[in-house]
This record gives structure tokens, C-alpha cells and sequence, in this order.
């Protein structure tokens, strides 16, 4: 393998692991709150139509984020109301919601099948793109790249750093003695629901104004799920979160590499290779400490009702 | 288009229909696999039903069910269609196979067709496009037109039938260019339009600057066209997606079958055969050959392709070897039909395995 085929290899990794960090933050987010949404499927793909259409309506690329981000808190609201105002199971209505969404993606978007949109040209760093290998790899992505590692820097700072990162953590421990202290832990939670949504739409932008620009039904295929695994994996911590995306964009990158070098695996085996990669990594680095199992949020996935006592 | 699917849906569950009068149209039902906006397979499936629709006018009424797993709810689905008074239904991908058959014994009146499959019964027939024939003049194309020399291949699944596209598209581009080279890529999958880019995108990195593709998605045209790179369309049209790119589209018309298959059976002198549909038949086109090619390689195209569809040409034409070195079509012999849906080896000069 010369060097320019490794840079090449290493930079659509990133591409590949961008939109499973969007998605992976925001719900790293709204399960440290406790609520686990397993909607993500749904929202991605409502996020990816809407963004899709709103970008072909008025040309412009930027408006197809932002009607991705409206979708997917809309989306998320609908879940958030339901989970939350009428204490419904977190579960079932996070699977009603990613059935629902890419039901509700296919009726939409049937009249935008096949169009075409010119989406995010890459931005190069000036300086920085022209440093050897890494300029490459680092610093000549489209925006919405730079975006997804920006975002993790903040909400690793957030959440580890201020007192808004302690707010969204008692909330998720403990929420009745988060309640006794005065922080409306139903408000917390409507408000990460929302950044998951919202975080889940702009992953499923990526996927139809950068990835490929285009819509066509269920294009995401199934990587919600996988985001909403990693979260799990990484043991809900940012760094890990982010080692983990592209980890996974690596190995799906490298299981295609391989067999265009001529290696002759069973294309069943390379398929389970970003999976597997992606598992043993995260349990190698979360398993050596027993407290680890602990960094579950304590309240993840039960209703909080304020009239009750835990 | 689901709104459409639910309310089939829930016919199907009220149970109209019902044995029909004389007068009534003749009930045609489809079954396909993906969704009907999947712009590829399960798309000229229903263009097709469109066709037939418009074809025969107040005579015939059609229903789909679109987007059905391959396994128990296909046996079920196409169970409602037969008890619903369909006539004739189509069921549409290769998973259906089995499922299509038990159905077909349980109702002997009713007559099934089922695409890309090799089991029949005294009413239950299956046709197949010869796509590769289409591969044929794609292999061509990408022969003349690679600069490197290597040309790209995303599969799906290492069947027969994408095996047979692999060895024809390979010896298309070896009869116009000794030195090409083929690379093959898996993406375990018809349909993923990420995984697409992604095998498209890792083989123009290994240096390919002509892609082809047997899995239904535009993304790889999309991807060639951001590189400067070039590649064919799968089953539709899709020549939108990479204006610049995009060389010809080999286009699935099952219009043709679809009209022919239920005239028959209207007129009582249907016999459920195996069917292979081609270029000769007007069920595979090249559509929106693009304005940017050379003449000689538009010229070789359309040579190519009137050499198939007239018959005077056939791909699989012996010799030929396999790339262990044995004879795998013997001279002077063409493959049968039935030898054609075997196929599982990569022709000489193929470097990769076959995955097992």
C-alpha cells in the first residue's frame, strides 16, 4: 500500500465516520439525561429527506441543513411528548418512531426521487491542508466534517467541564434528588431530546447534500442503529465516541481496500469486519476497569414522574 | 406511493375481490422486494405494471405490494393476492422463489410468474432478463474508454447471474483492449447507497476511471462524476445523476413480458416456460447514451449492441477459460440458457477468487 492510497483510505474514513458521529453525540447527550431514544433511524432519514428537499427547493445547500436540523427536533418532540409528558415506554416508542420515519421519509420524498442537487464543495484549511498526508486526511473535508469535530469538542468541554455538563448528569442519575435541588428535570430532557433530534437530522443531511447527494427511500440503511450501538460501546464518553466513528468509517473503508488489492475473503466475513473492529476496540478500552459498567446513566430508560419518590 | 401500498394493504385484509363475473377486469398482482421509488429494480418492475395498465385500459386492473421481505410474509402477501381474485400475479426478486410455489400448488386456478428463479410448476412460470448482454456493450465502453486501463466492478452478491455479468463485462473490455485489468469489489448488499460510494470511491483510489456496477443505486455515477471518473447506469435510467459521467444506462423494460404474459393468459394458451428477455426483446435498452463520447467508441457501442440484439453475436462463444486454465466453453458452442444460469467461474485474465 503506497502512502497516497493510505491517505485516500484515511480520509474517506473520516467521511464515512461522520455521519455516525452526529448522530452518536446527540444521542450520547440525550441518554446521559436518561432517556434512551432508539428513533434514530427515523429521525435521520426525515432529517435527510427534508434536508434533501429543502436544498432542491432553494438551492441551497445551507438551507437543507437547517430544514434537517427543524425535522429532526420536530421528530424528536413528537417522542419527547410522549415519552416524557405521558410517561410511554422509551423503547417501544423510540422503534414506533423509527418505523414511522422512514414510512413517513418515503410518502414525503417520492417526489424528489432521482433529482439532483450540487451539495457542500470541500473547504481546504488553508496552511494546514498543505502539510503532508494529514493536510489530506484533516483538513480538506466539506464543512459539515469540520462541523462534527467541532461539535464534539464543545460537548466533550460541556459536559466534563461546566456546570450545564453537571445539570445534565444529575438529571440522568438521579432525577428525583435533581428535582429536590430545583433542576427541572423534565425541561432538561425535552431540551436534549430536541439536540438528538436535531443532531440526528444533520447526520441524515450529510448522508443526502454530502455522502451522496441525492434521496432515495431507506438510504441510510440501518446506520442509526449502528450510531445508537456505539453509544454503548463507548461507554457514553465523547472521546471514545469519536475514536469509535471513525474506527468504524475505517474498517467499512478497508474491508472494500482489500478487495480491490485482490484479497479473496468472503465478502460476508469483510461485511462483519467494521462491526467487530469497531466492538473489540471499545471493549478493550472500557473493559479493564470494573467501574466502567457503571457509566450507564442510572436513570436511562425509566419515565421520571415528579409526584414520585425513586 | 406507501399510501398507495397501505390501502392494497388493507383491501387485502377486508378481502375484496372474490371470485370475479365475467365482465370484471382481469386482476394482475405484483410483488416486489424493494420500494417502488428505489429508482432501480423494484422501479421498472412497477413501470412496467404502469405499462401493462396503460396497454390494456379497462380490461385489466393491477395491484402492488411493495417493499415485502424475502421469506414468511412473502408467502403471505402473495396468499392475499391470489384470494383477493387476482388472476395472475408476478412476484418479483429471487427470495420469493419458494414462497411463490407453495402458493401456486394451493391454487391451481390462479397463475404465477416469478422473476430470476429456476423452479416452475404446471402454473407457475419464471423469466429473467439477459443482462448480460447489457454488461457486454458496458464492457466494451469501459474497455475504450479506461486511461488506466483498470476498470471497477461493485457486486452485490457473488450469484451466478452477477458472476456471468463479471466474466462478460471483463471479455467485452479484453476484446477491445489486451491490457485492461478488472478490479471487484463486494458490497454484500443490492441496495446501500453509502456502502456504494464508498466501493466506488476505494476503486478509483486503486486507480479505476470506469465503473460498473451490479447493485441498483446512482451513488456510484455520483461519485465517478465528483472525480472526473466514468461509469454505467444500473437498470433505469440514471443518466441524471452524473451528466458528465454517466457513458449509457442499461435499462430493465419488463413491459414487453409483462403485456405478452398476461394476453396469454387472458386468451387461455398460456404454458408456464422459463423466459430469458434481451436486447432481441426490447426488455433491455441503452438509454441516454451520452453526447460526450468519442464516435468511435459510440460507433463500437452501437455495433456491439445490433451484433446482440440480432443474434449474430453471443457473449458466452467458445473458447473460452476459466482463469484456472481449464475450458469452461468449448469451441463453436454457446451456452444454453440453462448452462448460463450456472455460471461460477471468472473468466482468464480475472486475477481475483470467487468468494465462498
Amino acid at each position: 500500500m503506497d502512502i497516497d492510497l493510505i491517505t485516500q483510505v484515511l480520509f474517506a474514513a473520516i467521511k464515512t465516520g461522520t455521519p455516525l458521529l452526529f448522530i452518536a453525540l446527540g444521542e450520547a447527550i440525550c441518554e446521559k439525561t436518561g432517556v434512551l431514544n432508539l428513533g434514530q433511524e427515523g429521525m435521520m432519514l426525515m432529517g435527510a429527506v427534508v434536508g434533501f428537499m429543502a436544498a432542491y427547493a432553494t438551492g441551497n445547500a445551507g438551507m437543507g441543513i437547517l430544514g434537517a436540523l427543524l425535522i429532526g427536533m420536530v421528530m424528536s418532540l413528537i417522542f419527547g411528548f410522549l415519552v416524557l409528558h405521558l410517561g410511554a415506554n422509551q423503547v417501544a416508542t423510540g422503534l414506533a418512531l423509527s418505523i414511522f420515519g422512514g414510512g413517513l421519509s418515503a410518502f414525503v420524498g417520492s417526489s424528489v426521487v432521482g433529482q439532483t442537487i450540487t451539495g457542500f464543495q470541500p473547504i481546504e484549511i488553508p496552511v494546514l491542508s498543505d502539510l503532508p498526508v494529514i493536510g489530506k486526511v484533516l483538513f480538506s473535508h466539506d464543512p459539515l466534517v469540520y462541523l462534527a469535530i467541532v461539535m464534539a469538542i464543545i460537548i466533550s468541554f460541556v459536559t466534563n467541564k461546566t456546570r450545564l455538563g453537571l445539570t445534565i448528569k444529575a438529571v440522568g442519575e438521579n432525577p428525583h434528588a435533581a428535582n429536590a435541588i430545583g433542576i427541572k428535570v423534565l425541561k432538561v430532557r425535552y431540551l436534549a431530546v430536541m439536540f438528538g433530534g436535531a443532531m440526528a437530522g444533520l447526520g441524515g443531511a450529510y448522508m443526502s447534500l454530502v455522502y451522496t447527494p441525492m434521496w432515495v427511500e431507506n438510504m441510510t440503511a440501518g446506520r442509526g442503529w449502528i450510531a445508537l450501538a456505539l453509544v454503548v460501546f463507548a461507554s457514553w464518553r465523547i472521546g471514545n465516541i469519536v475514536l469509535g466513528a471513525y474506527l468504524f468509517g475505517l474498517a467499512s473503508i478497508m474491508h472494500l481496500v482489500l478487495q480491490g488489492m485482490g484479497w479473496s475473503i468472503s465478502p460476508n466475513l469483510l461485511a462483519m469486519l467494521p462491526y467487530v473492529a469497531t466492538i473489540v476496540v471499545m471493549v478493550i478500552i472500557s473493559a479493564d476497569k470494573y467501574k466502567e459498567k457503571l457509566l450507564a446513566p442510572r436513570s436511562l430508560g425509566k419515565p421520571f414522574d415528579p409526584r414520585q419518590m425513586a | 406511493m406507501k399510501l398507495k401500498s397501505l390501502l392494497v394493504g388493507l383491501g387485502l385484509l377486508a378481502g375484496i375481490g372474490g371470485a370475479h363475473a365475467a365482465d370484471d377486469p382481469f386482476k394482475v398482482g405484483f410483488v416486489y422486494v424493494g420500494p417502488v421509488g428505489d429508482l432501480g429494480w423494484s422501479y421498472e418492475h412497477d413501470r412496467g405494471r404502469q405499462e401493462l395498465e396503460k396497454f390494456f385500459g379497462d380490461k385489466v386492473e393491477t395491484t402492488f405490494v411493495e417493499n415485502v421481505p424475502e421469506g414468511a410474509d412473502a408467502e403471505r402477501v402473495i396468499t392475499q393476492l391470489a384470494k383477493s381474485g387476482n388472476d395472475l400475479i408476478f412476484s418479483t426478486s429471487f427470495g420469493f422463489m419458494n414462497p411463490t410455489l407453495k402458493v401456486a400448488k394451493r391454487f391451481p386456478n390462479v397463475t404465477f410468474e416469478h422473476a430470476t428463479g429456476y423452479k416452475r410448476s404446471k402454473n407457475m412460470g419464471t423469466y429473467v432478463l439477459r443482462t448480460y448482454e447489457g454488461r457486454y456493450v458496458s464492457g466494451v465502453a469501459a474497455g475504450l474508454l479506461t486511461k488506466t486501463n483498470t476498470i471497477g466492478y461493485i457486486g452485490s452478491f457473488p450469484i451466478p447471474e452477477v458472476i456471468r455479468d463479471i466474466n462478460s463485462a471483463y471479455m467485452a473490455a479484453k476484446s477491445v483492449n489486451p491490457d485492461v485489468k478488472i478490479k471487484i469489489v463486494w458490497v454484500n448488499s443490492w441496495y446501500d447507497p453509502g456502502k456504494e460510494t464508498d466501493a466506488a470511491n476505494a476503486l478509483m483510489d486503486q486507480g479505476v476511471d470506469v465503473l460498473l456496477q451490479h447493485t441498483d443505486s446512482p451513488a456510484p455515477l455520483i461519485a465517478a462524476e465528483k472525480r472526473g471518473a466514468r461509469a454505467i447506469g444500473q437498470a433505469s435510467d440514471q443518466s441524471s445523476f452524473a451528466p458528465k459521467a454517466h457513458i449509457f444506462s442499461v435499462r430493465d423494460d419488463w413491459a414487453p413480458y409483462y403485456i405478452k404474459v398476461t394476453q396469454e393468459v387472458m386468451d387461455g394458451t398460456y404454458e408456464p416456460k422459463d423466459f430469458w428477455g434481451g436486447f432481441h426483446e426490447d426488455m433491455l435498452s441503452l438509454a441516454s447514451i451520452n453526447e460526450n463520447l468519442p464516435t468511435d467508441v459510440r460507433a463500437k457501442i452501437d455495433e456491439t449492441y445490433e451484433k446482440i440484439k440480432s443474434g449474430e453475436f453471443k457473449p458466452f462463444t467458445g473458447p473460452i477459460k476459466d482463469n484456472k486454465g481449464n475450458i469452461v466453453v468449448a469451441e463453436g458452442h454457446s451456452l444454453s440458457d440453462e448452462e448460463l444460469a450456472k455460471v461460477n467461474w471468472y473468466v482468464e485474465g480475472i486475477t481475483d477468487e470467487i468468494p465462498r
